[in-house]
């Protein structure tokens, strides 16, 4: 295990972890802001990528797709609030879970209808196609390096968002008294349905990015989305800053112990016996560290009051 | 026969009145078509219809399992495909080393794997239980969307565990050459087998009857519905329900093991948490709360299964329509369409 590596891997948890922000961030604002549990987020972060691959194939200019694909999450994220979940803000998280989880089996089998089951491909657009030498000298993707860059340009606008314009305290009232800023003559629906759209938005240009680094195909949502669901249970439910931080920390626990586990247990096993225990341990990893920091903080690290 | 009713009335004690309200008449409905319906498609012949029947007998009884926890105990569990699972593993790779002749997991001082059902269903039973506890331990700190999502997370865990073990075939999953044995039956007759879950099924429904007729069904109800009055008076919560998942664990992993029988295989889908998903969509079909709710939801569930599946090879996309408009307009489920409001309304 040389430096380099360990700094490259490092470089890669950051990128995982940018990229479960920007699903985290928007699953964290809509259950903050509406009290919602949506399963279907990982339904945007498909149509992202799915939009986002067609558009790109279609004209041949990744950033025109990458846009069409971060619209198209967000309407179809404004159209679902508009039909579906504005009926389930009243009613308890059960009927949400099973109406979003409805909302999952109709757009994955309306996907696959649409567009058959066979993966779709994008690349990495030209002028990101390259690599850069790095401290160390470690040879990265700038296309990796430059997901990491947007990750933190999107949390820094986030935070502006929220803290510094109108829309954003109007969310942050939502977030601590929904019935008040209504009765404040705040269009509450408007509201709601911009905050959905935000999020899918966001769900969809993590869709775009990844699926040129992976293959753009029907369910790619949903082990990102019980990822997201792991970084906001350890980051605290509601909290954009326990997003962040939770965020950050599952990329870099989960991509830190697959490299390093197998080896750690090379220590004491035999070699091929290390590397299946090291490589089961570490699928496990980020839950355990989940249940480790549930323990000691039931509510999460940024817990917040309601 | 009482029904579920009975449970949420103050005096759980009241004796058991041989009469049926409409509620018991649909519950008694749905067991003879099963019944029935299962000894017809044998004698026609066609085995297709028995094994399907069974395959709804089996999911029903995981439904069950989760609904004590679900509708009962308000502990609204996304991860009980983890139990599932592990009970259908527990089968595999009990068939695996007996097939072999190997200890079980390799581990030199335990006993040789079984094809015997009992000893199968008992460790399924017991290693779910574990999981359920230690699971519900660290869960049950927890309520509401924090429960959900950290059920869900636990029960993924136990899914990328059993994808990434290689031994039991991983990704690929593990099969079952030959169908577990009970003492002198015929397992591989599928009316055999039929009525072997069925009997099961019918075993855990009465015992949840008797559970939740019990004190400690009258603790659980008040546990979920107003868990300071019942501290109040002196019963803590958290252990009740902890009781109540550990159960809950325990008969869905039973129905795991019929289920790695019946299929002759067993594979990291019976963890996926689509199929935790599933468990509690046959649930609410049925009706929350409702005891006979899962058999109902069970029955239509793997009926729009086989019907729609052979329609269109997208069915799902019509399921989710189906379990929207559930969710959306008729809350109760079959049991609520058929016998009246349901209680949670």
């Amino acid at each position: 295990m040389t430096l380099s590596l360990l700094f490259e891997q490092l470089l890669n948890g950051l990128q995982l972890g940018t990229m479960l922000f920007l699903m985290a961030s928007g699953l964290t604002l809509v259950f903050g802001v509406m009290g919602l549990i949506n399963l279907a987020h990982g339904s945007f972060y498909m149509t992202g990528a799915f939009v986002t691959a067609w558009v790109t194939g279609t004209t041949g200019n990744f950033w025109v797709g990458l846009l069409a694909g971060t619209l198209a999450a967000a309407a179809v994220g404004a159209l679902v609030e508009f039909a579906v979940i504005r009926r389930l803000y009243h009613r308890d998280h059960l009927d949400q879970v099973l109406a979003t989880f409805a909302l999952i089996l109709i757009f994955s089998e309306g996907t696959r209808w649409l567009y058959g089951s066979s993966p779709l491909w994008l690349n990495v657009p030209d002028s990101l196609a390259g690599s850069v030498t790095l401290p160390f000298g470690v040879e990265y993707p700038l296309y990796r390096l430059a997901i990491i860059g947007m990750g933190i340009l999107i949390a820094i606008g986030l935070y502006l968002l929220i803290s510094r314009t109108r829309l954003g305290m109007r969310i942050r009232a939502g977030e601590n008294d929904r019935e008040m800023i209504g009765a404040l003559g705040v269009d509450i629906s408007t509201l709601y349905t911009l905050v959905f759209a935000l999020g899918a938005g966001l769900a969809g240009l993590a869709g775009a990015t990844i699926g040129a680094l992976q293959s753009v195909q029907v369910g790619m949502g949903e082990p990102v989305l019980i990822l997201a669901f792991v970084v906001i249970v350890i980051g605290g439910i509601g909290s954009i800053k326990g997003a962040l931080v939770g965020a950050l920390l599952v990329g870099v626990v989960d991509t830190l112990g697959r490299v390093l586990l197998p080896d750690v247990f090379k220590l004491f096993m035999e070699a091929s016996a290390a590397s299946g225990v090291g490589a089961a341990i570490a699928s496990m990893l980020i839950y355990i560290l989940m249940a480790i920091i549930l323990i000691f903080k039931p509510n999460g690290l940024f817990a917040v009051k309601h | 026969m009482t029904q579920s009713h009975s449970f949420t009335q103050t005096s759980p004690a009241r004796p058991a009145r041989f009469r049926l309200d409409r509620e018991g008449w649909i519950s008694l409905s749905l067991l003879l078509i099963l019944a029935v319906g299962a000894s017809v498609a044998y004698l026609a012949g066609e085995n297709f219809f028995v094994n399907l029947a069974s395959r709804m007998v089996i999911i029903a009884l995981a439904g069950v399992g989760l609904n004590l926890a679900l509708g009962f105990g308000g502990m609204v569990s996304f991860g009980h495909a983890a139990y599932f699972g592990l009970g259908g593993y527990v089968a595999g790779i009990g068939a695996f080393h007996a097939f072999d002749m190997t200890p079980a997991l390799g581990i030199p001082f335990l006993p040789n794997g079984s094809d015997q059902m009992i000893p199968l269903w008992l460790t399924a039973i017991a290693l779910c239980g574990l999981l359920a506890y230690g699971i519900g331990r660290l869960s049950l700190g927890t309520s509401g969307v924090y429960f959900i999502m950290i059920t869900l997370a636990f029960a993924q865990m136990i899914y990328y565990f059993a994808i990434s073990w290689p031994t039991y075939g991983g990704e690929d999953g593990l099969p079952i050459y030959i169908r577990n044995q009970l003492w002198g039956l015929n397992t591989n007759n599928s009316l055999v087998f039929f009525f072997l879950c069925f009997g099961l099924l019918l075993a855990a429904l009465s015992f949840c009857h008797r559970l939740l007729g019990s004190r400690f069904g009258a603790a659980l109800t008040m546990a979920r519905l107003n868990p300071v009055r019942l501290a109040t008076s002196g019963v803590e919560p958290r252990p009740i329900k902890l009781v109540a998942f550990v159960i809950s664990g325990m008969i869905t992993g039973l129905a795991g093991a019929l289920f790695a029988d019946l299929n002759g295989f067993v594979g990291t889908s019976m963890l996926d948490w689509h199929r935790s998903g599933e468990i509690m969509v046959i649930v609410i079909l049925g009706g929350v709360g409702r005891l006979y709710g899962p058999v109902a939801g069970a029955m239509l569930f793997v009926a729009m299964e086989f019907w729609l599946g052979g329609l269109t090879e997208y069915w799902q996309f019509f399921l989710g329509l189906v379990l929207l408009a559930v969710v959306l307009f008729a809350r109760g489920g079959v049991f609520g369409l058929l016998a009246g409001r349901s209680r949670h309304e």
